[in-house]
């Protein structure tokens, strides 16, 4: 446990007291840093020095730590979540990193993700869009056997694929436009591809996009780096689904 | 005080549908007349808030995360049990219901477990209709595996992600009923006080963690699906922002706390690396479908687990349970990989590891199927280890995972406080003293979707609505008590952090009262407790303001009310003179280790009452009839 050699990195990170205030980067070291610590972990034993100073540690989200709740969001080194292929931020470890190394650390940055402190931004614009129709308006009670109607294996899969989001908004934070496309034509190609949510699919695609829209989210340009971005690995596919979901519908 | 669950008496097969029968009804047009609260947005409170807000009823609902479909059951990983026997292999609902009770040790009640077993097949096909993709074999039907406690494959699951498939299944639920204006959601709201006006739970009073402000909101009817408490242990599998608080301010308004010492250690975790270490992370229980777990024969073998020849292994689970082997249940494995590591022969670190062998699947199946089924958990081993467990095997070892323990409820989940309901995880009732595999998520939606939405009118219907209001006094003391902690904890500026209090009593309880607790052990924490919680209320330091994001602030609430939970954990676990489930009482095991009940003297829920911080609580106790399942000695082997 102790025999690790330890690291010392600088960390240049966003702080911003909140919405109005314009924000600026402070630097902070980092001391005792095995190649086990996750970088969240990191980031911990950083706030722990801070507090013991008496200075304000730095907020941001997180939870579940094992990279499915969606809830951590930094842009390290520009990169949303780090960089990392298929790694959210709490799933990072400092084994990336070496010994005087300088970090930066920011927060997502989009239009439809005003920052609340710090690290944290206002990502409840995902759930408008999903309120907007990510769901089947099935009831609780009432619906049929669940193998009364058959779904091929590869469907079912696919399926699987475009449902595995975690709706952390790296794909957003990653693209230059600021779009939630591969978020949104993820759920819209999930719904779509199962025969459970086809009945629904046109109403749900055009009510989804408008919200995206309205939600002051951006257009799709194909850089593909949300799907970069994206811990998840979803592929750029859906939203090329979502589209055609989307064409189909207006004739619909 | 004796208490009464209030049970349906009769066939075992009829109670369930018979107690639907005699609930009283809201008619559909004076729901919506009604105000129900719900706490936490995970399987049990999304399913809830969900499925009320379908019936008509005003719901407001919240979680102290950014979304509600953050919540941590998101985090299960294995699947969701289900009695469909579509494999033709013997399950029944029957059966369903006896591996439960017996995995629980006989700790649970029967007509609770029942109806679990009963609405376990609605839940799989309620999960499809909301677009679930669930694993399907080539033709397309939906594929099973297995768990531990069991010898049928009853486990539905979507890759390794099945809490999250269904937790977004529920999500998406809900999200349809706040778009439709049923349900209102907070988010980022933390639960700090239950209201409770003439002994009614009437609302509750929340902090808005962005702001800081404290708010009140009353209704006719509080559901608290607020998860548990394993996070006393500080290192857990569970999500950092998991907590006892909201059941805990419930317990001090008057709700009885259950079985608390039923705590569930799960026995294939990532083993800790070091001290900063801030959480553990599971390696799903599915693993041991594939898994075979073993550790060397020889004490202090540094070779490499490839350079250790078969003769020198020991596959302690299949050696020990030859009928249920590597899928023993979980308290059962987890002694078991204690066991090895206390005589000397464990892996990895300080030697607290066993293995999980893939090699033998890998042989049999290829790797591609592995990383078909398991690719996910794989990678995450990977990403926290650096070690290939395709071509090593993993290393594990039990770590604080779940609760079964919770607040009391009756068979309508209502707690002893009238008006208040507790659902999922929160409350007590199904687990017994040891859950299965795969139940946590059949629980939480049974709660959420099957039970709930017929108990609650049972209660509403004789209650009338809008009673007290926000500017009801008590509100006001609700908040002005809120309040007064906040500005104490701000106030108190000494030497020591937050996280430097919760570890140490973490450390206490998961050394003195985790896999194995003794009467010296315990005797020992209930004399330490008070004295750390005294010290963390002159000695910590919480900077910033209570009017601002503060996060430090938060973990200090929660830290103090584990430090006020975990004695009564350890008095719960000394009260209990026999071993069962989770609760592994060292005096008292047969020869063979084995855990040692007595039916005699603790065939009883326990459930405390609470007297005040320091005191000591009081014990009452709900007796548990079997009249269904012989009460026996609990073998796997």
């Amino acid at each position: 446990m102790s025999d690790h050699k330890t690291m010392t990195l600088t960390l240049i990170v966003w702080r911003q007291k909140n919405a109005s205030d314009p924000g600026k980067f402070e630097t902070y070291t980092a001391k005792n840093i095995t190649e086990h610590h996750s970088f969240l972990e990191m980031l911990d034993c950083v706030n722990e020095d801070l507090i013991l100073e008496g200075r304000e540690p730095i907020v941001f989200d997180h939870d579940c730590r094992e990279g499915i709740c969606g809830m951590c969001s930094q842009v390290i080194n520009g990169a949303p979540h780090g960089g990392q292929v298929r790694t959210t931020v709490c799933q990072l470890h400092m084994r990336k990193f070496k010994d005087g190394d300088t970090i930066y650390i920011e927060p997502w940055r989009a239009r439809a993700f005003p920052i609340i402190k710090d690290l944290i931004v206002d990502r409840s614009a995902l759930d408008t869009i999903i309120q907007a129709g990510g769901y089947t308006s099935c009831h609780t009670g009432g619906v049929a056997d669940g193998n009364a109607i058959l779904i091929p294996k590869p469907v079912a899969d696919e399926a699987m694929d475009a449902a595995e989001c975690i709706g952390c908004g790296a794909c957003v934070a990653g693209c230059p436009n600021g779009a939630a496309m591969l978020f949104t034509g993820a759920k819209v190609s999930q719904l779509a591809l199962l025969p459970q949510g086809k009945t629904e699919a046109a109403a749900r695609v055009t009510a989804m996009t408008k919200a995206m829209a309205e939600c002051g989210f951006g257009n799709c340009t194909n850089h593909y780096e949300c799907q970069a971005a994206c811990p998840k690995g979803i592929n750029v596919k859906f939203i090329a689904r979502m589209n055609r979901e989307f064409l189909k519908a207006q004739f619909a | 005080m004796i208490l009464d669950g209030k049970c349906p008496t009769g066939p075992i097969e009829q109670t369930w549908d018979k107690h639907r029968f005699d609930l009283k009804l809201v008619n559909p047009a004076n729901k919506r007349k009604y105000n129900v609260i719900v706490v936490g947005t995970g399987l049990a409170g999304g399913a809830a808030a969900a499925s009320l807000g379908e019936l008509g009823y005003n719901v407001q609902a919240f979680c102290y995360q950014d979304s509600p479909r953050r919540a941590h059951s998101i985090a299960a990983q294995g699947g969701i049990n289900a009695a469909k026997a579509y494999p033709n292999d013997g399950d029944s609902i029957y059966r369903l219901f006896y591996d439960t009770i017996k995995g629980g040790d006989f700790r649970a009640r029967e007509a609770d477990v029942w109806r679990l077993a009963q609405v376990s097949n609605n839940i799989i096909d309620q999960c499809v209709a909301q677009g679930i993709p669930f694993a399907r074999d080539y033709a397309g039907y939906l594929d099973n595996r297995s768990f531990g406690g069991a010898q049928v494959s009853r486990t539905f699951y979507a890759r390794g992600q099945t809490g999250q498939q269904l937790l977004l299944g529920a999500y998406s639920a809900l999200s349809r009923q706040i778009k439709a204006g049923t349900v209102k959601m907070y988010n980022r709201r933390e639960m700090l006080d239950l209201v409770v006006v003439d002994g009614v739970a009437r609302g509750i009073t929340v902090r808005n963690l962005v702001t800081g402000a404290l708010e009140s909101y009353a209704a006719d009817a509080v559901c608290l699906c607020t998860g548990g408490y394993v996070n006393v242990f500080y290192l857990s599998t569970n999500a950092m922002g998991c907590s006892v608080t909201a059941n805990w301010k419930a317990h001090k308004k008057g709700a009885l706390f259950a079985n608390p010492c039923y705590t569930q250690i799960h026995p294939t975790c990532i083993p800790q690396a070091g001290d900063y270490q801030s959480k553990l992370t599971l390696m799903s229980e599915s693993l041991r479908n594939d898994g075979r777990c073993w550790a060397p024969k020889k004490k202090g073998d540094t070779r490499p687990p490839n350079q250790i020849p078969e003769e020198d292994r020991d596959y302690y689970l299949e050696r020990k349970y030859p009928s249920f082997g590597n899928l023993a249940p979980r308290d059962i494995a987890s002694r078991a990989a204690k066991e090895q590591c206390d005589e000397g022969r464990g892996v990895g670190p300080g030697g607290r590891g066993v293995y999980l062998d893939f090699a033998d699947s890998i042989k049999r199946l290829s790797e591609d199927t592995i990383r078909e089924r398991y690719g996910n958990l794989f990678e995450m081993y990977e990403k926290i280890t650096d070690e290939n467990a395709y071509k090593s095997p993993m290393r594990i070892y039990p770590a604080p995972h779940y609760s079964m323990g919770g607040l009391w409820v009756d068979y309508n989940l209502m707690s002893n406080v009238p008006g208040l309901f507790v659902l999922g995880e929160a409350n007590f009732s199904v687990h017994g003293a040891n859950r299965l595999g795969a139940s946590a998520l059949m629980q939480g939606l049974a709660d959420g979707y099957f039970v709930i939405p017929y108990t609650i009118g049972g209660y509403l219907a004789t209650v009338k609505p809008g009673q007290v209001k926000e500017d009801h006094a008590e509100f006001k003391k609700s908040m002005e008590d809120v309040n007064k902690d906040v500005n104490k904890l701000l106030s108190i500026n000494g030497k020591r952090t937050v996280t430097d209090f919760m570890r140490e009593l973490g450390t206490m309880m998961w050394e003195n009262c985790g896999m194995a607790r003794t009467k010296e052990s315990l005797e020992a924490n209930i004399k330490k407790i008070p004295a750390l919680r005294e010290e963390f209320w002159k000695n910590v330091k919480v900077s910033g303001s209570g009017a601002d994001l503060n996060q430090q602030l938060e973990n200090a609430g929660r830290t103090a009310d584990f430090l006020e939970f975990g004695e009564l954990l350890c008095r719960d676990a000394l009260h209990r003179n026999e071993s069962c489930g989770g609760h592994f009482r060292s005096e008292y095991q047969y020869d063979d280790g084995e855990a040692k009940r007595d039916d005699v003297n603790y065939c009883y829920v326990g459930a405390w009452e609470f007297k005040g911080v320091g005191v000591e609580p009081e014990l009452h106790k709900e007796p548990l009839k079997f009249e269904n399942v012989h009460l026996a000695v609990r073998s796997y082997k």
